[in-house]
């Protein structure tokens, strides 16, 4: 708190005139409170001064977001290629707007899923990531659900009234029985129209080549309308594509600084050369979309490459870098980084839905990873409150794994049930494609009901008796 | 099955999976058989008592005066009662959203270091450091009978560790072992530290090993040896490693990403995320 003359940023309550050295400062001291900030020692000091740089952050044109970079532009090609690539046109008929006149805007009935699709390129992440600072839960909720993201590879992914799920078929030593048996039985409870993707526990070529292989396999026996992918590192895929695997989609976890990228071992440079690898294949049957990236607050922090700006801002930024590759799927993995960067079920529930808006209004096919560790403190119940507030806004898609409990990783998601459960309450439907291919196999017996048949899918029982050998 | 749930009298609510027998495959809970389409009874309150195990496990604190007793007991451990220490990390909920703070030690452990320093003349080789970290169960469970194994292997052979008393650490972070052995002018330290438990394992303990220990030093000048506990990696396993990467730092001076553990089996990881942060 000081007088008004000494800061660029500032506004008066009661008498007392609040403060903001920049508008980095501004966004952070506005931003819902969350461990990371305060870790970061960015956060707002009380109750009272978050609201007050909340009115004023309301008060800031969204024009002045092209003017002041928060990270500088000569040294941050995430930057670069926000400004750069900016559309004024699209930018135009919100152009006149202050942040608190664009909530307005956007929850009023002129924010169609038509125009928003119109201004999507004119909307910066730090628009984004701004506004979102003054919006509740259902603001979020209602904003996001307005938006319409569609992307496909071998089924068509984010229509309306749909909710897609990755298959997680992690195993501890990546042994091929295992991750078998928990693909059969995400499968079987009508997971998966996501992506089956794996993360290995032996992060080298030759065994992501061996999981993409076998991944392919099951995908081509049994002519699954989904793709696979293998969560390594983009060199391994990039190498693994030149042995001639079968890619389908190339995975990146992503941040939104040059320099937390670079702490990935990544640039743009890198990511477009993964891309175009990817498409030579042309392994997608209904679409071309390729790229599968993972992002979540708190890692350009963790990098210490955060230039001081808030979590959930740098987080908005990747979904530039995001929206660049036109991705098949992108996912925030909330609850995974732990305490230090979203303490409990309150932070980790207004990060997703926040996150969910944000990628949703940058057009980016937003899921969500809803998801805890053991030392956050959240449980079952938050994860059920965030899958249903995020089914709600129309999540792209979650993630499903057997029992909640991934065992390579450690941590708890969304468990094959959990995405039934949703399918269920608030009647969202699998891809189109896969959909039909669950009722093919015997898998639901009624798709409107999502009603799973009683007696295993024959096709399924003969593939039961090979892995269970000859008894 | 079919049968019984067309006749409401003698309905089965839960529809077991006929592929539950693929479990002997793998840990992953699968096969879980549905009520609807939700999990069943069992299987909900089998995972709420795991997720309650591995809550406790971070929350519990250590019972200091008991471990510190049990390893004054010991006839083959250092003749010095251990140090009791504190990170700067007032109690757990500061511990979990201030990492920065588990890495230093508070005022008072600092100058205890200090004065145990000044009042032994000996040069030591090794500061072992026992630290809760995320799982004081673990270690609870584990760094006595670890040390049972380790502690032969280190005070015999041609050339014995001078190990400098032991410390014990509560709401202390993995770097904290670097602080405490450039205090104690300890060639090398080796850190045994409860793990971030899992839902199936809240009673994990790791190894960290740094050369030369001072504050400042990254995961890229340590060495891990993870998942110490009965059901993971035994005493005798881990124990072995440890005295393997101990000798090769000290013929080499270093740690970390140029140690690589030669030992047969799986590759330890020189650097990374620790599972102990």
């Amino acid at each position: 708190m000081t007088q008004k003359a000494t800061y660029p940023f500032s506004h008066t309550v009661g008498g007392r005139t609040f403060g903001f050295q920049h508008l980095a400062d501004l966004m952070a001291k506005a931003t819902p409170a969350r461990s990371g900030d305060r870790l970061a020692g960015i956060a707002a000091e009380n109750a009272e001064e978050r609201v007050v740089a909340q009115m004023t952050l309301a008060d800031i044109p969204l024009k002045t977001f092209l003017q002041q970079p928060l990270v500088p532009y000569e040294n941050d090609e995430v930057t670069r290629l926000i400004l750069d690539e900016h559309d004024a046109g699209a930018f135009a008929p919100i152009s006149h707007l202050t942040v608190g006149d664009f909530r307005n805007w956007l929850l009023s009935d002129l924010a169609t899923t038509e125009t928003l699709q119109q201004v999507q390129k004119g909307i910066t992440p730090e628009m984004a990531a701004a506004v979102s600072k003054i919006m509740r839960n259902q603001d979020l909720i209602l904003a996001a659900k307005k938006c319409r993201v569609t992307t496909a590879f071998r089924n068509t992914i984010g229509l309306p009234g749909h909710l897609s799920t990755r298959l997680q078929p992690n195993h501890p030593t990546d042994d091929a029985t295992g991750i078998a048996a928990s693909i059969l039985d995400g499968l079987m409870y009508a997971n998966g129209d996501a992506v089956i993707g794996i993360n290995p526990a032996t992060d080298n070529v030759a065994q992501v080549c061996r999981l993409l292989n076998m991944v392919a396999d099951v995908i081509s026996h049994y002519e699954i309308p989904t793709q696979s992918c293998v969560l390594t590192h983009v060199t391994n895929t990039l190498e693994a594509i030149n042995q001639g695997t079968p890619v389908d989609l190339v995975f990146q976890s992503i941040a939104g600084t040059q320099a937390a990228n670079a702490s990935f071992g990544i640039d743009l440079a890198l990511l477009a050369e993964a891309q175009s690898a990817a498409l030579s294949l042309k392994r997608g049957t209904v679409g071309n979309n390729v790229m599968y990236f993972e992002t979540g607050q708190g890692s350009a922090l963790s990098a210490n490459a955060h230039h001081g700006v808030d979590q959930q801002t740098c987080e908005a930024r990747a979904y530039a870098v995001a929206r660049k590759f036109s991705p098949l799927l992108v996912n925030t993995v909330v609850g995974f980084i732990g305490p230090e960067y979203l303490f409990n079920g309150k932070e980790i529930i207004r990060a997703g839905l926040e996150d969910h808006f944000c990628g949703k209004l940058l057009g980016i096919p937003m899921g969500c990873d809803v998801c805890y560790t053991n030392h956050a403190d959240a449980d079952q119940n938050d994860m059920d409150n965030l899958l249903t507030l995020l089914c709600v806004a129309g999540c792209t898609f979650v993630m499903g794994i057997p029992g909640s409990d991934d065992i390579m990783l450690n941590y708890q998601t969304t468990s094959f049930h959990d995405a039934l459960y949703a399918r269920r309450v608030l009647g969202l439907k699998p891809a189109p494609e896969f959909d039909a291919w669950l009722k093919r196999m015997d898998i639901l017996r009624d798709n409107d009901q999502f009603q799973l048949n009683h007696e295993m899918s024959p096709r399924f029982r003969d593939s039961l008796k090979r892995l269970m050998g000859p008894a | 099955m079919t049968k019984d749930l067309e006749n409401p009298s003698t309905a089965v609510p839960v529809i077991e999976d006929r592929w539950a027998t693929l479990r002997q495959f793998t840990d992953a809970r699968i096969g879980l058989g549905r009520a609807g389409v939700s999990v069943p009874t069992q299987h909900q309150l089998a995972f709420q008592l795991a997720h309650a195990k591995a809550q406790d496990a971070v929350h519990q604190p250590l019972d200091v005066s008991q471990l510190v007793n049990r390893l004054i007991a010991r006839s083959d451990f250092p003749q010095a009662e251990p140090i009791c220490l504190h990170s700067a990390a007032p109690d757990r909920s500061v511990y979990l959203q201030r990492p920065d703070l588990g890495r230093q030690l508070d005022s008072d452990s600092a100058r205890l270091l200090q004065d145990c320093r000044n009042a032994h003349s000996e040069e030591w080789d090794l500061a072992l450091v026992i630290v809760d970290g995320l799982s004081a169960f673990a270690i609870e469970e584990n760094a006595l009978p670890f040390l049972d194994c380790l502690m032969p292997g280190l005070c015999s052979g041609a050339d014995p560790w001078r190990v400098a008393p032991l410390c014990v650490v509560q709401q202390g972070r993995v770097a904290i072992g670097d602080a405490i052995g450039e205090l104690l002018q300890a060639r090398c330290a080796l850190v045994l530290i409860g793990e971030r438990p899992g839902l199936s394992s809240p009673d994990s303990m790791g190894l960290y090993l740094t050369w030369n220990p001072t504050v400042g030093k990254t995961d890229a000048h340590r060495n891990c040896i993870s998942n110490i506990r009965p059901a993971g990696l035994k005493y005798e396993e881990a124990s072995r490693r440890a005295l393997y990467l101990l000798s090769e730092a000290r013929v080499k001076k270093l740690s970390g990403i140029q140690l690589k553990d030669r030992t047969d089996g799986v590759v330890i990881g020189g650097s990374g995320q620790a599972p102990g942060e």
